[in-house]
């Protein structure tokens, strides 16, 4: 599962929202939130954001029934981070190149580093790291971290992954 | 009359034979038995029927059994119907309770044992040798000591597929890493004060590596999962490199860390663990716990002791009385 955020224009009239919302539903979407922004409205059309979690193998689907029903999507593939996790690494964090580590992660474009916690009490001593990944899915996620384990393993870093 | 040989009478051993000596608790489950023999690596005693006080007057007084037979001539030369293999653990070879144990299968006689070597090393043979001969090999005590395991699986959740196991298998490693937690002291320092203990052994490398819960992660899979894997199955990381910090940095995501032995089938591997706080297996101390997942039952939990002489003859008495309670009822 994903989550998307679509944003999609609709005539200000009764009826438009169901000409989205059908749809979503064929493809057994589940809509999480829907915001009109009122604010934004031009010639009559008010954009329409629609965040959706949905299987990934039927966002494709979806985006062709909007366009069958006549829908504009303004705007697609605002994916969210939706899966994350802490992860320890203990050893030479630092001297190892840091910011590598980190990329082995950030460079895969389905999971990014967002938070890191370091704490290195002296300078030759090993230091404890607290990664927290995120991704666009579960398995993004699974893949992001055996990346890093890859990475981690050259570099002599240990790895500590919570428990399933 | 059940006939008792008693192999190797280090710690559990004299805890088995003090439980013995209730003749009132044990006669009532299991009906009239003696001790028909009882040796240590350097000697031993044979009799018709053992004076288990005298026997253990003498270990205290001089640290080991007179000169006699050695336990090989005991298992060729005299009449028994069960032993007790309660000789150390050697997870390399096996030895000297494989061959032990071999030779009482073979003539015939039960096997109890809390000796984790033979089975890492020959489990499936065993097993084999054991149904061959019509006789029960039983080993509650070589995985989590007074925790029940073996027989809760095999019995209590017969039937059953067992689909993962995950455990803490070692009190001493369970000990260092959430006295670390709480002491915030570095590992050196930690290990030193258990030693002093008598936590730790002198030479810790064999707990503090995750041989020891590596070793018990094999005989559970083989036992109870009907897996047919060795020692070097298993990946195994312990828990030296741990940092006094970790724990700090862990709990401000709500875990803390554990070394954890798991299977799921496939996989065997011990490895220290981010664990939820939340988490049954987050536990304190020497003790031992083991989360087991199957496809009925789904998930059941036990917590015991896993170590002491006294625990651990509670594991090797509790087979004894499963093997003859069965014949009673049969």
């Amino acid at each position: 599962m994903a989550v998307v955020s679509l944003v999609v224009e609709l005539k200000d009239k009764p009826g438009q929202l169901a000409k989205v919302i059908d749809p979503v539903s064929k493809c057994k979407g589940n809509i999480i939130s829907i915001v009109h922004r009122r604010e934004e409205t031009t010639a009559g059309k008010v954009p329409v954001e629609i965040s959706i979690e949905i299987e990934e193998k039927n966002v494709k689907k979806l985006l062709e029934m909007l366009k069958s029903q006549g829908v504009v999507v303004k705007r697609f593939n605002e994916e969210r981070l939706t899966s994350t996790t802490s992860i320890m690494l203990i050893g030479h964090i630092i001297h190892t190149d840091l910011a590598n580590t980190i990329d082995a992660v950030d460079r895969t474009g389905f999971a990014e580093v967002v938070e890191m916690h370091i704490s290195m009490p002296c300078l030759k001593e090993p230091s404890t790291a607290m990664v927290t990944i995120s991704a666009v899915s579960e398995e993004g996620l699974k893949n992001a971290i055996s990346r890093l384990k890859d990475v981690c393993e050259k570099k002599g870093i240990m790895v500590i992954e919570p428990l399933e | 009359m059940i006939r008792i040989a008693i192999f190797g009478f280090g710690a559990v051993g004299r805890g088995v034979a003090k439980v013995l000596m209730d003749r009132r608790r044990m006669e009532k489950l299991i009906g009239e038995y003696r001790v028909v023999a009882v040796a240590d690596s350097k000697g031993s005693i044979v009799s018709e029927c053992v004076n288990l006080k005298e026997v253990l007057e003498i270990k205290e007084k001089k640290g080991r059994l007179p000169k006699g037979m050695s336990v090989e001539e005991i298992i060729d030369e005299v009449e028994f119907d069960v032993a007790l293999e309660l000789t150390p653990t050697n997870i390399d070879t096996g030895e000297p309770g494989l061959t032990h144990i071999k030779k009482c299968l073979k003539k015939g006689s039960h096997v109890v044992t809390s000796n984790k070597g033979p089975l890492v090393v020959a489990y499936k043979e065993l097993s084999k040798m054991a149904e061959k001969s019509g006789v029960k090999l039983m080993f509650e005590a070589t995985v989590g000591g007074a925790m029940p395991v073996i027989k809760l699986i095999k019995r209590d959740l017969a039937g059953n597929k067992i689909l993962s196991i995950k455990g803490i298998l070692n009190g001493t490693c369970n000990y260092i890493l959430s006295k670390m937690e709480k002491e915030k002291l570095p590992y050196r320092v930690i290990l030193s004060e258990a030693k002093e203990l008598g936590i730790a052994e002198a030479n810790e490398s064999y707990d503090v590596e995750g041989i020891d819960s590596a070793a018990k992660l094999v005989i559970l899979a083989n036992s109870l999962m009907d897996m047919d894997v060795k020692f070097e199955d298993v990946e195994v990381r312990g828990i030296t490199n741990i940092t006094p910090e970790a724990f700090e940095i862990a709990l401000e995501k709500g875990y803390t860390i554990r070394l954890i032995a798991e299977v799921d089938g496939s996989t065997l591997r011990v490895s220290p663990k981010l664990i939820p706080l939340s988490n049954p297996l987050c536990i304190h101390g020497t003790l031992n716990a083991i989360l087991i997942k199957t496809d009925l039952a789904k998930e059941v939990f036990v917590i015991g002791r896993g170590a002491g002489s006294t625990e651990t003859a509670s594991a090797v008495i509790s087979d004894l009385i499963e093997i003859y309670s069965c014949e009673v009822s049969r």
